[in-house]
């Protein structure tokens, strides 16, 4: 990245844009605080609390058959509520960025939408759409069609909550980016499929890739709309999260615990995933960064 | 900014020249209202079996707005406290080099990964009376869980990640070239910062801001379990909703959700139109 | 990128067909919170019971949470075959609002359709530092209660349903001064809790509060679990007759054909061996012999929601519905 590039020599002079050292300290400072208190300090009550009985019997929480089947449940959800909203994600940032027309703030705020709803109402509006008070209720129960309380609807309600995130990292960026290099590359004769995958993609690799993190770390993660449609069917259609709440209820703070930092571990995973693409493309990130 | 000028004048009302725009947007607007908007219909449909009379007196009832208040209210200052240190964070992040960085790095995608549940239940241990903060915070006179701070802290770390995470791809992207253009100009770092660096970071800012806010005000999992729930003074909004389901009432959950709905909407909708005026005088 | 999603999702089609062929017949009892454990115990002995009477193979699936919450479940489509839940109130709503079984259901099986039942109790501190021994002792000033919240718990509402009973049928009490205790108790309750569980975990685990009204198979449970180094059970002078009752889901089972085992499965409940495993699990069973011979279920007056109440569907009305007295109690300025 251009900032190791200046960051590298410590004993160099400071550069025109190093903050003063002191400046830099305190500002160190400030966020560790911060990140300390709000997040290492939960994180490692998570895992303290999962390893009080030790190592082993953390494990046995998250063999046992629920919590498996808990596991398999969120992956699948994730896995087909985080793909489609990747097209979604690039499609919308592609038209929001590239192309001016009418009502654009407008289809802004309707794509963030679902950030601003009561995860417990994103579960709700299902409920009034396909519950057997709702709209379609009584028509599927006829044809014999699940979607509440079964898997459609959890992948529905997760599909729900984690609709903006894709989108959401992409438009200010590409926004910010502009479409002149889109242009350069049209106006050489690239059609405009190649164009995004050639120009546009390369550019914003890295911030799709933290969309894509984050929308599946929030899938997995995500409690309070899935609980409304679940039905909590032990084994059957408690997801990871809920699975969670089973154990807690049940006196079982440590496997609840355990598989807590299941989910914490993936966070971290992920994260670390990141981290090595980005050191092992380094100099690929270095040439996008040149121009 | 004096730049405007300098901008072909047509640049934002010209056809563009790149193809894709009926695809994309066909897609996005289909998308967009099978997954959000119908669902979100059938929300917005549900009060009106109260009438307008009906629908104003249940949120108008003095617990209903003192629960639409601290909602609100926490989520605000939530959203104040994560904008300020998020953006230290975000920097910290993007410009220097420190140990552990990494680590620090993976760490802020927490609150997402985390599900809610469990994130109230180690907030709730950590801050209770008896628990590693909560009981230094005690002996200072200073009440957390279980109390309307307790919300505020739930709240500030469940939009953690937003304001990072919107900055810092923007950060990163941010070219230092202007920066050096004002030192050379004599301006002092922070003159470099305050005029160059912050307008540019601004929308990015804003935005993290907007969606931390918006996220805070209708989190439920996290803050159930530190909140107290005491009517009229700890009791935030969603769990009226929930209350309001049990009694089988759901126009009246529906109410509720809507007024929520409706205000953050008009606050994101505010708050984009900002950001794309200030991106078009850019 | 949509051709994995379209595979993926066909892989979860798949799965979840598979997961529903494993077993010969399954059965959904859909029941509220602090069953948890009596239900797995009840669940084994019934399959095994099962299948050395019929050969069949039965798997009994739960689904648990808040009473209110599964009761709207089931109402919004979840496919109970049975329903035990905390009060006769949420199977009415299921009768009346989800038109899935008949208005009588409670006469059709013994005893109002409870197998068991159980009352509430204190739980203290160890060694009472507080010395609470009955419901006037919860007002003294300084003590903290923890309880949950009656809008979103059945246990919480049978708490104060009982308060209100020991305040109204004590001498010289009445309706007016029922309601002023009631008040006055609440202004003791620093966090309510969604759930019994949550109560529960809110006094052992964080701390919070002197006495815990609480179930008393709850508090039982709590007991074996938090350790009986940390807490006490305290019985008060009276208490009330909670009555979780149980029921078939008519229109369910007809449609899954599984109405002979959920009959079979919620007779068991009053069989000897079910009622052993009930009074193991800490609910007082309806035999009077099987009751006898567990003498930890402490004999105590215990009044009946429909004498003193004139049954559920006028408590929840007068009670916690909305604009009801529990909401009078926090009216503004009413801290």
């Amino acid at each position: 990245m251009s900032t190791n590039l200046t960051d590298r020599g410590s004993t160099r002079p400071r550069g025109a844009t190093d903050d003063h050292p002191l400046a830099r300290t305190i500002l160190i400072a400030l966020g560790a605080c911060f990140i300390v208190l709000f997040l290492v300090l939960p994180l490692v009550t998570v895992f303290a609390q999962a390893l009080k009985n030790g190592v082993a019997a953390a494990m046995d929480s998250i063999v046992e058959p629920d919590a498996l089947s808990a596991i398999k449940l969120t992956v699948i959800a994730a896995g087909i509520a985080v793909p489609l909203n990747v097209a979604f994600g690039l499609s919308a940032s592609w038209a929001i960025s590239k192309f001016d027309f009418r009502g654009k703030s407008f289809l802004i705020t309707l794509i963030d939408l679902p950030f601003s709803v009561s995860p417990v109402v994103s579960g709700l509006v299902y409920v009034l759409i396909f519950g057997m008070q709702g709209w379609f209720g009584p028509y599927l129960r006829e044809h014999d069609i699940k979607i509440i309380f079964a898997l459609p609807g959890i992948v529905l309600a997760t599909m729900f909550v984690t609709f903006p995130f894709v989108a959401r990292e992409l438009i200010p960026l590409m926004t910010d980016q502009g479409r002149d290099e889109e242009e350069a590359a049209t106006s050489l004769g690239a059609s405009g499929w190649k164009t995004f995958r050639r120009v546009t993609l390369p550019n914003v690799k890295w911030a799709l890739l933290y969309g894509v993190l984050l929308c599946n770390a929030r899938a997995m993660g995500e409690f309070g709309a899935v609980s409304v449609v679940s039905g909590h069917i032990r084994g059957q259609t408690n997801t990871m999260p809920l699975h969670i709440e089973v154990l807690y209820n049940d006196y079982q703070f440590v496997a609840a615990f355990a598989v807590a930092s299941l989910l914490a571990l993936l966070a971290l995973v992920t994260l670390a995933v990141k981290s090595f693409l980005e050191w092992h493309y380094a100099d690929e990130i270095a040439a996008i960064h040149k121009h | 900014m004096s730049f405007a000028g300098v901008l072909p004048a047509t640049r934002w009302r010209a056809r563009s020249a790149l193809p894709g725009l009926g695809l994309s947007l066909g897609f996005t607007v289909f998308y967009l209202s099978a997954v959000v908007l119908i669902p979100l219909a059938a929300l917005v449909i549900r009060p009106w079996e109260l009438g307008w009379s009906g629908f104003v007196a249940e949120v108008t009832q003095p617990r209903v707005l003192a629960a639409l208040r601290l909602s609100f209210g926490a989520a605000a200052i939530g959203a104040v406290v994560n904008t300020f240190f998020g953006l230290i964070v975000a920097w910290a992040l993007v410009r220097y080099r420190f140990p552990l960085k990494r680590l620090v790095d993976a760490l802020v995608d927490l609150p997402f990964a985390l599900p809610t549940a469990v994130a109230g239940i180690a907030l709730s241990a950590l801050y209770a009376p008896n628990g590693w903060l909560g009981a230094p915070l005690m002996s200072l006179g200073i009440k957390a869980a279980y109390t309307p701070l307790g919300v505020v802290i739930a709240l500030t770390f469940i939009g953690l990640p937003f304001v990072v995470r919107t900055l810092q791809p923007v950060l990163t992207d941010l070219s230092r070239d202007h920066e050096e253009a004002a030192a050379t100009l004599g301006a002092t770092r922070f003159q470099a910062f305050r005029r160059v660096v912050f307008p540019a970071l601004l929308p990015a800012l804003v935005t993290g801001a907007a969606l931390a806010f918006a996220r805070g005000v209708g989190e439920y999992g996290s803050v159930i379990f530190i909140a107290g729930n005491l009517p009229m003074r700890s009791e935030i909004a969603p769990l009226l909703i929930i209350i309001k389901l049990e009694e089988f009432d759901y126009a009246g959950a529906a109410s509720i959700g809507v007024v929520m709905l409706a205000a953050s909407f008009v606050m994101l909708f505010a708050l984009n139109g900002l950001q794309s005026f200030t991106a078009s005088r850019r | 990128m949509r051709n994995t999603s379209r595979y993926l999702l066909a892989a979860a089609l798949l799965l979840s067909t598979g997961a529903t062929c494993a077993a010969d017949i399954s059965l959904l009892n859909v029941s509220y919170d602090p069953t948890r454990e009596l239900y797995k115990a009840v669940n084994s002995a019934f399959a095994a019971q099962w299948k050395a009477k019929t050969g069949e193979n039965v798997t009994i699936n739960m689904s648990h949470g808040g009473s209110g919450k599964q009761a709207r479940a089931v109402i919004d489509g979840l496919d109970a075959d049975v329903v035990t839940l905390a009060l006769a109130y949420d199977i009415d709503s299921i009768s009346q609002i989800g038109k899935l079984m008949p208005g009588d259901w409670q006469k059709r099986l013994p005893n109002k359709s409870t197998p068991y039942t159980s009352t509430i109790v204190f739980v203290v501190r160890k060694g009472n530092p507080w010395k609470i021994h009955d419901w006037s002792d919860l007002i003294k000033p300084g003590i903290q209660i923890v309880v949950p919240n009656p809008k979103t718990s059945g246990g919480a509402r049978w708490a104060y349903l009982a308060a209100w009973a020991y305040a109204e049928k004590k001498p010289g009490g009445s309706a007016e001064k029922a309601k002023a205790f009631i008040a006055e108790l609440y202004k003791h309750v620093p966090v309510l809790d969604t759930g019994a569980r949550g109560s529960t975990t809110t006094f052992a685990e964080r701390g919070i509060g002197d006495v815990l009204i609480s179930w008393e198979n709850e508090a039982y449970l709590a007991l074996d679990e938090m350790g009986r180094d940390k807490i006490d059970i305290v019985y008060p002078s009276v208490s009330i007759l909670a009555e979780p009752p149980v029921a078939v889901v008519d229109k369910n089972v007809d449609r899954h054909k599984s109405r002979k085992v959920a009959d079979a499965y919620l007779q068991f409940l009053y069989s000897k061996e079910g009622q052993e495993l009930e009074a193991r699990n800490h609910y007082r069973p309806r035999d009077p012999q099987i009751l006898a011979a567990h003498p930890e279920f402490k004999k105590l007056p215990l009044y009946d929601v429909d004498d003193l109440f004139g049954g559920w569907q006028k408590a929840q009305k007068t009670h916690f519905a909305d604009g009801g007295v529990f909401d009078q109690i926090y009216k503004p300025g009413g801290k």
